[in-house]
């Protein structure tokens, strides 16, 4: 994406907001982006699918004093930009007073931007991608006998421009990029057949796993699950892998979330300040790594993002707040418009192995389905795969069962988090050791 | 005639300018190589979104999306491209860009040819204009006012109304031009209530594809309030679910989410065309109990799953999958059916025009069978009664599948009893079907809320059952 493509942003979201002023809003904040990739898959050693995506889109959000309207369209020409202007005031007209409503306040805005690396052009074409997903679909195929069948695998590059500005003069946007390579193939053996993929996920093409080694990944995990059976009904230790750890996660952050807390449907109200999880848990948010999946320098309101600790000694050290979820609570926005950014959570140090060990007999889960996760009560009742683990051994593959508890005392009931993740992903998590759960079956 | 067709062609060829010959120009780009079949989809859609939260009118938002997609297939082989500008070079960029798929050939010219013989399953309104902003919001503040009303112990009320207005014209290689208006709204209550320090949600909705009025007939909206209410009152009591196998009676409706899951997803036709659902090549063999007789059926009018026409201009129709248990047919998109050499069923569909479309359910229900409903919990010794459901999802190769019940009862001794926490279900599709022992004569279609995913792309569908009774799955409560 381009300088010159960067320029007609900046102009669309200027155009948006001196159109939001001459149509008589006291302030108005909008955001452009464009978007342009190139997905292709292959199968069965043949290409499938070429997509050559193309997306632009603007949206905007007018306030008459305390009534907001918003309107958005994938259309950036001017008369778009009139008439979505007119739509956002139209609607403005009918919504309520609300005293929350408004953009952040002026001095919280990012006044300098660093650049966190995000934009990292992969330069390559259609045939190029197709042999990339061919030598890793064939390393799937070729890593064990019982690999019969494909879903094919994938490579994904994205180019993306964003621009978002409001009327208290902020004007802020960046390029990124974002490649993706994935696999997924089927094994039989008997009359069962089991799937299972792997994938890679970087803003920079050359830092993407190796083709083969995404295919052997995905191979050895659809390989692993031959023989699953289903377990006796128990309460036992459950292990949650690195690569599913990232939900139980994300069920707190969404938990701490303004929205959530000022509507009273969160199991994480009046925890602020109280010991969420054992001493030894830390958790914090890093908007600003260097290439990071969900880096920015600004949040959706253009309010500057922080390093800050979300939890420390295992105490609850702060929500997850936009300037309207803050203003609801009488608090200050945490630069969480949008959501957050890059969260991880310290490790105790064990190894995989050693988390095994610890657990000792018990269930190791690789795979959970469903929703199943109650916001307001925390109530926890998941499908799950996974192994029956013996003695800090995998024992036997394990399939068609449950694993259920409330989210307050699976936070309290973490005994260790693993040193064994190797995906950098936006929520960075090793393995969970949780003390108890009740593991549904037979 | 086919009024739905000239209005999608006012919208989306005369409005952009777009002649019938430019029209020609990328069909022919799209042609011009060895294809065995193209399409250029068509779209322009608008919606409009309300949300009453904390009792006053806190969002509004109007939304246009609009563009087209052009694909060409060689074989197994997809070449996809789309614009968001409808004018003819973009079209014939993208046209270029989607046939490189296939290697240089010349095949003929095409005349364009309407299709006047599709039914109109919906009228061609626009439903944002079918109620004023006024009334809307009236309807809105109304709801707020009767969850409120209905218990002290509401704290939060949340109300949304959705709706959207969408129109397409499809083109395919032999030059058929067919074009649908799809009217689509929706609304839900949302409602917390709170005791003695416990707090539970309560959620309720409908729709259809109509104008608003849809929703001040027979008090209709005013019932998604009263019910989201009992539900997050019902929940208050709740104990905890048991873990193990038991028996399940499952109510009718919304938790027909049962057979979305552990049925619909495994016969469509991609999935058993590459062989790699737990149902593929089981043509003809018995899948479920005889009870069991399970359709997909894309003609019902005004439903929320159905079309009048698919997304790639196929008739939509009534699909047996199962018959007396045995399985008859898959759900087929054009690709699909061509390459397994089997029927069209109008299953074709895509999110949107920079998606490519793919075979999906419409409103997959099951046929009533004979047992009154109240034999049916009358049968179980010790079980569950689930009749909410939230979402489900499946493993189409192992066939193991899940869904959450949010409002679930104890059978004790052939009685409802105690509500219990929602709790997810699990069972592998073809073993949970055989499990089938009673099925009511109580068949009864959801209240037109449901949204299928698959491949990161969402469409609107419905889903239905009489009551049944599985003999046994296994609940993933926690106590024991």
């Amino acid at each position: 994406m381009s300088n010159q493509e960067m320029g007609h942003l900046q102009q669309v979201v200027a155009d948006l907001l001196d159109e939001a002023k001459k149509q008589g809003a006291s302030s108005a904040e909008a955001g452009v982006h464009a978007q342009q990739g190139l997905d292709v898959n292959v199968r069965l050693g043949e290409i499938e699918t070429i997509e050559h995506t193309n997306d632009h889109g603007l949206g905007v959000t007018v306030y008459f004093g305390q009534r907001k309207g918003s309107a958005n369209t994938t259309d950036l020409s001017p008369e778009a930009i009139r008439e979505t202007v007119a739509a956002a005031c139209r609607i403005a007209r009918y919504t309520s007073e609300d005293p929350a409503a408004g953009l952040a306040e002026a001095g919280l805005m990012a006044s300098d931007i660093p650049d966190l690396d995000l934009n990292h052009p992969w330069q390559i074409d259609a045939q190029g991608a197709a042999e990339i997903a061919l030598e890793c679909e064939s390393a799937a195929r070729d890593f064990d006998a019982r690999i019969n069948n494909s879903e094919g695998a994938g490579v994904h590059t994205q180019n993306s421009l964003f621009v978002y500005g409001n009327t208290h003069g902020f004007v802020g946007g960046y390029p990124t990029t974002r490649h993706s390579m994935s696999c997924a193939v089927l094994a039989g053996e008997g009359e069962q057949m089991q799937r299972d993929f792997w994938y890679t996920t970087s803003r920079v093409p050359e830092k993407l796993q190796a083709a083969a080694e995404v295919g052997r990944e995905a191979a050895r995990r659809t390989v692993a699950r031959l023989g699953s059976r289903k377990i006796k009904t128990t309460e036992c230790p459950v292990i949650f892998r690195a690569d599913i750890a990232p939900s139980l996660l994300r069920s707190l952050f969404g938990a701490l979330r303004g929205a959530s807390l000022y509507r009273k449907a969160s199991f994480m109200l009046d925890q602020l300040g109280e010991s969420i999880f054992p001493d030894w848990v830390i958790i914090d948010e890093d908007p600003h790594l260097p290439q990071g999946l969900s880096s920015a320098p600004f949040d959706n309101e253009g309010v500057a993002t922080q390093h800050r600790k979300i939890v420390d000694t295992g105490v609850l050290q702060s929500y997850v707040l936009d300037s309207y979820s803050a203003r609801k609570l009488g608090m200050q926005t945490t630069g969480n418009a949008g959501g957050l950014r890059n969260t991880r959570i310290d490790s105790t140090g064990e190894s995989f192995e050693e988390l095994l060990q610890r657990m000792g007999t018990g269930l190791l889960v690789t795979e959970l389905m469903g929703q199943g996760s109650n916001p307001v009560t925390g109530d926890y009742s998941r499908g799950a795969a996974g192994f029956w683990v013996e003695n800090g051994e995998i024992a036997y593959p394990v399939e068609e069962i449950t694993v259920a508890g409330n989210l307050r005392q699976m936070y309290q009931d973490l005994l260790a988090v693993g040193a064994d993740n190797d995906i950098p992903g936006s929520v960075d998590t090793g393995s969970w050791l949780i003390r108890k759960m009740t593991v549904a079956g037979n | 005639m086919s009024q739905a067709l000239d209005l999608a062609r006012q919208t989306l060829l005369d409005a952009p300018g777009l002649s019938e010959s430019s029209l020609s120009q990328v069909m022919d780009k799209l042609l011009s190589r060895q294809v065995d079949a193209a399409d250029v989809y068509f779209q322009y859609s608008r919606l409009e979104s309300w949300v009453l939260d904390d009792g006053i009118i806190k969002e509004g938002n109007h939304s246009i999306e609009q563009g087209a997609g052009l694909r060409a297939i060689s074989g197994e082989k997809t070449g996809f491209a789309y614009t968001d500008t409808l004018l003819l070079p973009q079209l014939l960029h993208a046209a270029d860009a989607a046939r490189a798929i296939a290697h240089a050939g010349q095949s003929g010219r095409q005349a364009i040819a309407r299709r006047d013989d599709l039914p109109q399953l919906y009228a061609p309104i626009n439903p944002l204009e079918s109620l004023s902003e006024d009334d809307k919001l009236a309807l809105m503040r109304k709801l707020d006012a009767v969850a409120r009303a209905a218990d002290p112990r509401v704290q939060q009320v949340t109300v949304s109304l959705v709706a959207a207005h969408d129109t397409v014209l499809v083109i395919n290689d032999s030059g058929e031009l067919a074009g649908d208006v799809r009217p689509l709204v929706r609304m839900n209550v949302s409602v917390i209530v709170e005791q003695n320090g416990r707090r539970e949600q309560g959620s309720s909705g409908g729709g259809a594809r109509r104008a608003l009025d849809f929703f001040l007939e027979e008090e209709r909206a005013i019932g998604y309030a009263q019910e989201a209410v009992r539900q997050a009152l019902v929940n208050l009591e709740a104990i905890d679910a048991p873990a193990g196998m038991l028996p399940v009676v499952l109510g009718p409706g919304w938790p027909g989410v049962l057979l979305h899951e552990a049925v619909g997803h495994g016969l469509e036709g991609d999935f058993n065309r590459k062989g790699t659902s737990a149902y593929s090549g089981r043509i003809g063999e018995q899948v479920a109990s005889k009870l069991c007789t399970v359709v997909d059926d894309g003609t019902l009018p005004e439903r929320r799953g159905s079309l009048s026409v698919d997304d790639e201009g196929t008739r939509t129709q009534h699909t047996v999958l199962i018959e007396n248990g045995i399985l008859k047919g898959f759900m087929q998109d054009k690709m699909n059916a061509r390459l397994m050499g089997m029927p069209e069923t109008g299953n074709g569909r895509r999110e949107s025009y920079a998606h490519l479309p793919m075979p999906r359910m419409t409103n997959t229900y099951m046929l009533p069978g004979d047992s009154d409903p109240a034999e049916i919990i009358a049968s179980v010794d010790k079980g569950i009664y689930a009749v909410n459901f939230g979402g489900g999802q499946v493993d189409i190769t192992s066939g193991k599948f899940v869904f959450s019940a949010n409002e679930a009862y104890l059978i004790e001794n052939g009685k409802i009893g105690a509500p219990v926490k929602g709790a997810t279900l699990i069972g592998n599709g073809p073993e949970a079907m055989n499990k089938i022992s009673m099925v009511g004569n109580d068949l009864q279609l959801d209240s037109g809320v449901g949204t299928c995913g698959k491949e990161g792309q969402s469409v609107p569908v419905g889903v239905g059952q009489p009551t049944l009774k599985i003999d046994e799955m296994t609940i993933g409560g926690t106590a024991a």
